[in-house]
C-alpha cells in the first residue's frame, strides 16, 4: 500500500518541462541541477547579456594588464604632439607596421596646429615592444608592451593625443582601473551597508523598520549631486590619489546602499510568510540559520542582479564628479578624469577625439546594463521568463 | 477596456455569409453548438505544446453539457476556442466550430471567422456569454459593475443609456443581487466572492445569449455560495431557454447539474454520454478511474482505507489497534485545547488621521480534544478560523489566550501556549505539519535530502550517512525512490512534492501531525492516492491526526471525529457518523446540504438549507 504510489499520472511537472526547454538540458541533468546551474543555463540563452559580459571581461581584463597593453604610460608626453589627431596603423610587406611621423606647424591665421604626415620617414611599429617601464599586477616590474613603436623614443597616437601630448588610448586603459573598479568597491560597501541594514529592517520590523526605512527616505530625498558635491568637498585637495580614491568609494556608497537596503528589506518581509520558513520553524530551525540558509538562498539571484545594476550608476557617479573636478584629481587617471579636458566646446571642436573616454564609459554602462538585465531574467529559474 | 473598430457593416455580412454552413451539416438538428476535429495549439520555440487535439463536441439545445476533467486536460482550452480567445501563442489550427444561435438562421463555422473580426465579437457577449473561474481577475477594479455590465449593452445594442441602466439594474436583481439599485455603483472589491460571481453571470446574460459558456465558475467559491450559483444558474437556464457549456473539475457538481458529459484527459475527449451513463456505466477506464477516486458522501464504501498487508511494525505513542481508532469517550486525549483565543491586531485608519488597532478575533474560545491514533477533522469554510486554530496548535502563532495541553508519551501534560520557542523544541518533534501548498512549503533551493533532514539535523539527532539513511528510508515509506534524494523541489509533481512534505512532517517520528488542507490543491486521482498513504501511515505509525479541510466528503471518508467551526467558534463536534447522518447545529446542516452529491440520480432529492444567523456577521449576501 504504502510503496505502491508512483503510478501517479504526472509523472513530469509542467515547470521541469518548460526548463528542460529552457534551458536545452536533459531532464535528468535539470531535476537535479542547483540553483547557479539553472541560472547559468537560462543566462547563457540571452544573447544580450553574452555579449555584455564578453565586453565586460574585455575591458577588466584590459585594466588589469593596462601597463602591457598601452604603448605608452601615463607621465610620458610630448609637447610638440598636443591635440594630435588619432593615426591610423599601416602595412607595408617591407616596412610591416608602420605610421608616418608627424611635423606640427601653427596656421598663423586660425592659430590652429596642424599635423603634416612626413611619407618620408617611417615609425615602425611591432609586436611585444620594449617601452616605458610599468609594474605588472603590482607585481612584476617589466618594458614589455603589446603594441607599440619599436623605438621607445618614436610617438604613436591610435586614438589621438590630449593636451599635453600624452597618448589618449594609453590613458584610457589606465583611467579604466579607477573607473571599473570604483563601481564594483563601492558596490561591495553598500551592498554590506544594505544587506545589514535592509536585513535588521526585514526581518524584525517593528520600530527598528521603521527608523530605517526612514533614514533611507531622507538619503534618497536629498538630491544626489548637491549631496556627493558636499561630501567630495570635503576631501581635501592635498591627499594623495590612493585616499581621495577610497574616500569617493566611500562617498558613493552611502548614497547607494539605500536602494540595496530596500530590496533586501522587501525580499526578506516577502519570504518572511513562506510556508517553507514556516514550516523551517516548526523543524525547529534557529533563526540564523532560518535567515541564511532558508531565507538568504532564495533571492541571493535577486541581489546579484541588483548589484549589476548598481554598479553602472556608481560608474557614471565617479565619472560625474570626477569631470567637474570634485573626485579625482590628475595625476591620478580615470576616465571621469580624462573628460575633464573635453569641458570646453572649443576643444571638443578641434579634437574631438578627447571624447573617446566617454565612449569607454558609455560601453562599459551597456555592458553591465546587459549583464543586470539577463540576470535577472535568469535569476528565478522556477517563474516564468518576462520576455 | 475594448477596443471599437468599426468597420463597415457590409464586410460583417460577408464575412458571415462566407463562414454560414447550411443546418444540414450539423450533426443533429437541434444542436446549438457542433464542434468537429478542433485543434488548439501553442507553438513557441520552446516546443509544441496540443492543448487540445482534435476533439468533437455537440451541445444540444437547451441542455447542460459539462466538460470534465482534471488540470491540464485541455477543458479550459476548448471553451476559449470557441469564441476564439485563446491566449497568445496558441491558436486554433483545425477543425469546425459550428454555432447556431436559433433554428431559424443557418449555422456559422466560428472557426473560420477572424479573431479579431467584427464578425466574432458580435458573437462574443451577445450570443455566447463567458463566466470565469477567478471573478476578482476578470472583472475590472477601476470601473463599477454597472458601467462593465453596460458595456456589454452599449456595444451590442443601441439602447439609451437610461434604459441601459434600467436593464442593468434589472439584471442584477434577476441574479439575486440584493439592493441592485444601489449595488449598481459598487466596485468589485465592495462585493464578496459569491456576488461577484452573479455580476459576472449578470454580465454574461444581460444580452440575452443562447449559449452560455461557464469555465469552473464555482470552484473559488465556499461550498455554500457555489450551491446558490448553481442554484442560480440552473433556474436562469430553465426561465431562459439557455444552452449552457459547464466546465469543472469537480464530478459532484457534474453530477448536480450536467445532462450531457464529456469527459477530458490530455487535450483528447475520452468519453461523452448522458450524465447518468456516465456516472453509472462509465466505458472507458480513465472515467471509471475518475469516478472510484471520488471520495462518495453518503457511501458504504466508507473502508476505503485498506489495512497494509504487513502487520504494524512500529509503534510510537499511541497503539494503532483498530480498536482505539474508534475511540472510547474514556481514553485520555493526545492533545487537548481549552478555550484557545487567537486574536490579530491590525492596523487601519486614515493615512494621516490617527491610527486605530482592531482586533480580529480568529479563534474565539475554541475547546477541543483529540484522542491518541484517532483522525480528528476540522471543517468550515474559509476564513473561519480552522487553518488559524491548526497554525495555534503548532504555535506558528502566540496564542492570545487558553490553553493548548499535549501529553507526551510518558504521561506528563503540558501546556504549549505560553512555552516560549526553545521549551517548544522537544514537542516540536512530536507535532509535526503538513502544509497545503505543496509548491510553496518546500524551499526551492534546497534538495530533497536537505528538505526532509533539516529537523533531524538541527536538532543533532542523525548525521552524515545515518541522515541520509533515515531520508532515504522516509522516502521509500511515502513511495518515492531513493535516488530522488539528490533532486530539487522543482523536479517533481503536485502530488509527489506533498508525499516530500508528508516524509519531512514524519522523519522526526512525530504522534501527532496536523494536516492543513493537505489534499486541496491536488487532483482528484492523485488526492486519493495521498488520502491512502496517510491512512496506511497511520495504521503503521500510530499516527493521530488533526485533518483541517474544507472538503466535507475528504473528511467523511476519513475521519473518526469532526468538528465545525463557523466564524471563529466551534459549533458542532462529534463522531463523524453522528456528525454526517444527523447534524444537530444549522449551520452544519447548510454546509451538508450545500454539498454536491456525485450521483445524478440522487439529483433534487435533498433541500438546500440556508443558514442565517441573526447574531454573526453573516454569510456571502449581506457582506456588502
Amino acid at each position: 500500500m504504502v510503496t505502491q504510489s508512483t503510478d501517479e499520472r504526472l509523472d513530469e511537472p509542467d515547470e521541469v518541462v518548460e526548463l528542460v526547454d529552457d534551458t536545452g538540458k536533459s531532464r535528468t541533468a535539470v531535476t537535479s541541477a542547483p540553483q547557479w546551474k539553472l541560472i547559468w543555463w537560462r543566462f547563457r540563452k540571452h544573447r544580450l547579456a553574452q555579449i555584455g559580459l564578453i565586453a565586460l571581461i574585455v575591458m577588466y581584463l584590459a585594466a588589469a594588464f593596462a601597463g602591457f597593453i598601452a604603448p605608452f604610460n601615463t607621465t610620458s608626453y610630448s609637447g610638440e604632439h598636443a591635440y594630435h589627431p588619432p593615426q591610423g596603423v599601416r602595412f607595408s610587406f617591407a616596412e610591416g607596421f608602420y605610421v608616418h611621423p608627424t611635423t606640427s606647424e601653427v596656421d598663423i591665421e586660425s592659430l590652429e596646429r596642424i599635423f603634416e604626415p612626413d611619407t618620408s620617414e617611417f615609425v615602425n611599429l611591432g609586436f611585444f615592444v620594449r617601452g616605458d617601464s610599468y609594474r605588472l599586477l603590482g607585481l612584476f616590474d617589466s618594458d614589455v608592451h603589446l603594441f607599440g613603436p619599436e623605438d621607445p623614443d618614436e610617438r604613436w597616437y591610435p586614438l589621438g593625443g590630449d593636451r599635453k601630448g600624452s597618448d589618449l588610448w594609453s590613458k584610457i586603459l589606465y583611467g579604466s582601473q579607477i573607473s571599473l573598479s570604483i563601481g564594483l568597491v563601492g558596490v561591495s560597501i553598500s551592498l554590506i551597508l544594505g544587506l545589514f541594514l535592509g536585513g535588521i529592517s526585514g526581518y524584525f520590523g517593528g520600530w527598528v523598520d521603521t527608523v530605517i526605512q526612514r533614514v533611507v527616505e531622507i538619503i534618497m530625498s536629498i538630491p544626489t549631486l548637491p549631496l556627493w558635491l558636499g561630501l567630495a568637498a570635503s576631501v581635501p585637495p592635498d591627499w594623495g590619489p590612493v585616499p581621495t580614491y577610497l574616500m569617493i568609494t566611500v562617498i558613493l556608497s552611502l548614497v547607494g546602499w539605500t536602494n540595496l537596503a530596500r530590496v533586501v528589506r522587501g525580499r526578506l518581509l516577502q519570504t518572511r510568510d513562506e510556508d517553507y520558513v514556516i514550516a523551517a520553524r516548526l523543524d525547529g530551525v534557529p533563526t540564523n540559520r532560518i535567515i541564511f540558509r532558508h531565507m538568504l538562498p532564495s533571492f541571493t539571484s535577486h541581489i546579484i542582479a541588483s548589484v549589476s545594476l548598481a554598479v553602472p550608476a556608481m560608474i557614471l557617479a565617479e565619472t560625474s564628479l570626477s569631470f567637474l573636478g570634485l573626485g579625482l584629481r590628475a595625476p591620478a587617471v580615470s576616465w571621469g578624469v580624462l573628460l575633464q579636458d573635453a569641458q570646453s566646446v572649443n576643444t571638443v571642436a578641434t579634437a574631438p577625439w578627447l571624447m573617446f573616454p566617454g565612449l569607454a564609459v558609455v560601453i562599459a554602462v551597456v555592458a553591465f546594463n546587459f549583464v543586470g538585465d539577463g540576470l535577472r531574467d535568469s535569476a528565478d529559474p522556477y517563474g516564468k521568463r518576462s520576455t | 477596456m475594448i477596443r471599437r473598430r468599426r468597420h463597415p457593416r457590409r464586410d460583417v455580412g460577408r464575412e458571415l455569409d462566407e463562414a454560414a454552413v447550411t443546418a444540414d451539416e450539423l450533426a443533429s438538428p437541434d444542436a446549438v453548438l457542433d464542434i468537429r476535429g478542433l485543434q488548439t495549439v501553442f507553438r513557441s520555440d520552446e516546443g509544441v505544446v496540443r492543448a487540445v487535439d482534435d476533439i468533437d463536441l455537440v451541445v444540444r439545445r437547451g441542455t447542460t453539457t459539462c466538460v470534465v476533467g482534471e488540470s491540464g486536460s485541455g477543458k479550459s482550452a476548448t471553451a476559449r476556442s470557441i469564441i476564439q480567445v485563446v491566449d497568445v501563442p496558441g491558436q486554433v489550427e483545425a477543425g469546425r466550430i459550428l454555432f447556431r444561435p436559433d433554428d431559424s438562421r443557418p449555422a456559422v463555422d466560428m472557426a473560420r471567422l477572424d479573431p479579431r473580426g467584427e464578425a466574432i465579437r458580435g458573437i462574443r457577449g451577445r450570443e455566447i456569454g463567458l463566466i470565469f473561474q477567478e471573478p476578482m481577475a476578470s472583472l475590472s477594479a477601476v470601473h463599477t459593475i454597472g458601467n462593465q455590465i453596460s458595456e456589454v449593452l452599449e456595444l451590442h445594442t443601441d439602447l439609451p443609456p437610461a434604459e441601459i441602466r434600467d436593464r442593468v439594474i434589472e439584471e442584477l436583481r434577476s441574479v439575486g443581487i440584493p439592493r441592485a439599485e444601489e449595488r449598481i455603483d459598487a466596485f468589485t472589491f465592495q462585493l464578496s466572492g459569491g456576488m461577484r460571481q452573479r455580476a459576472m453571470i449578470a454580465m454574461a446574460l444581460i444580452a440575452r445569449p443562447s449559449l452560455l459558456i461557464a469555465d469552473e465558475p464555482t470552484t473559488a467559491l465556499d461550498v455554500t455560495t457555489q450551491a446558490q450559483i448553481l442554484d442560480l444558474l440552473g433556474d436562469l437556464k430553465r426561465e431562459r431557454d439557455m444552452t449552457m457549456i459547464f466546465i469543472t473539475h469537480d464530478l459532484g457538481v457534474v453530477a448536480e447539474i450536467a445532462d450531457d458529459v464529456v469527459v477530458m484527459r490530455h487535450g483528447k475527449v475520452v468519453e461523452t454520454g448522458p450524465v447518468d451513463q456516465i456516472f453509472h456505466d462509465p466505458q472507458h477506464d480513465y472515467t471509471k478511474e475518475l469516478l472510484a477516486s471520488l471520495p462518495q458522501r453518503h457511501s458504504a464504501t466508507r473502508a476505503v482505507v485498506t489495512e497494509p498487508e504487513t502487520p504494524p511494525t512500529t509503534t510510537v505513542g499511541g497503539s494503532a489497534d483498530e480498536s482505539v481508532r474508534h475511540t472510547a469517550p474514556d481514553v485520555t486525549p493526545l492533545l487537548s485545547v481549552r478555550d484557545l483565543r487567537m486574536e490579530f491586531d491590525t492596523v487601519s485608519g486614515a493615512l494621516f488621521g490617527r491610527k486605530r488597532k482592531e482586533k480580529v478575533v480568529a479563534v474565539n474560545g475554541v475547546s477541543l480534544d483529540v484522542l491518541p491514533g484517532s483522525t480528528v477533522g476540522l471543517v468550515g469554510e474559509s476564513g473561519c478560523g480552522k487553518t488559524t486554530l491548526g497554525r495555534s496548535i503548532m504555535r506558528v502563532y502566540q496564542p492570545t489566550a487558553g490553553e493548548i495541553r499535549y501529553r507526551s508519551g510518558d504521561g506528563t501534560v503540558a501546556d504549549l501556549a505560553t512555552m516560549s520557542e526553545k521549551q517548544l523544541l522537544p514537542y516540536r518533534r512530536a507535532m509535526r505539519m503538513i502544509f497545503q501548498d505543496p509548491y510553496g512549503s518546500l524551499n526551492p533551493r534546497m534538495t530533497v535530502q536537505q528538505v526532509i533532514g533539516e529537523p533531524l539535523r538541527v536538532a543533532g539527532m542523525a548525521q552524515g550517512s545515518e541522515l541520509s539513511d533515515r531520508v532515504a528510508d522516509m522516502l521509500d515509506r511515502v513511495g518515492l525512490k531513493r535516488a530522488m534524494a539528490t533532486r530539487y523541489p522543482h523536479a517533481f509533481s503536485g502530488g509527489e512534492r506533498q508525499r516530500i512534505g508528508i516524509a519531512r512532517a514524519l522523519i522526526t517520528g512525530p504522534e501527532l501531525v496536523i494536516a492543513d488542507e493537505a489534499v486541496s490543491a491536488l487532483d482528484v486521482s492523485v488526492r486519493t492516492q495521498i488520502l491512502e498513504l496517510l491512512a496506511g501511515l497511520q495504521s503503521e505509525l500510530g499516527l493521530t491526526y488533526l485533518f483541517v479541510s474544507h472538503d466535507l466528503s475528504v473528511v467523511e471518508r476519513i475521519c473518526d471525529r469532526v468538528a465545525v467551526m463557523y466564524y471563529g467558534n466551534i459549533v458542532e463536534e462529534g463522531s463523524a457518523a453522528e456528525v454526517f447522518e444527523d447534524p444537530k447545529h444549522g449551520y452544519t446542516r447548510a454546509l451538508l446540504s450545500a454539498v454536491p452529491i456525485a450521483d445524478p440520480r440522487l439529483r433534487g432529492t435533498r433541500e438546500r438549507i440556508v443558514y442565517r444567523p441573526d447574531d454573526v456577521p453573516a454569510a456571502d449576501d449581506e457582506a456588502a
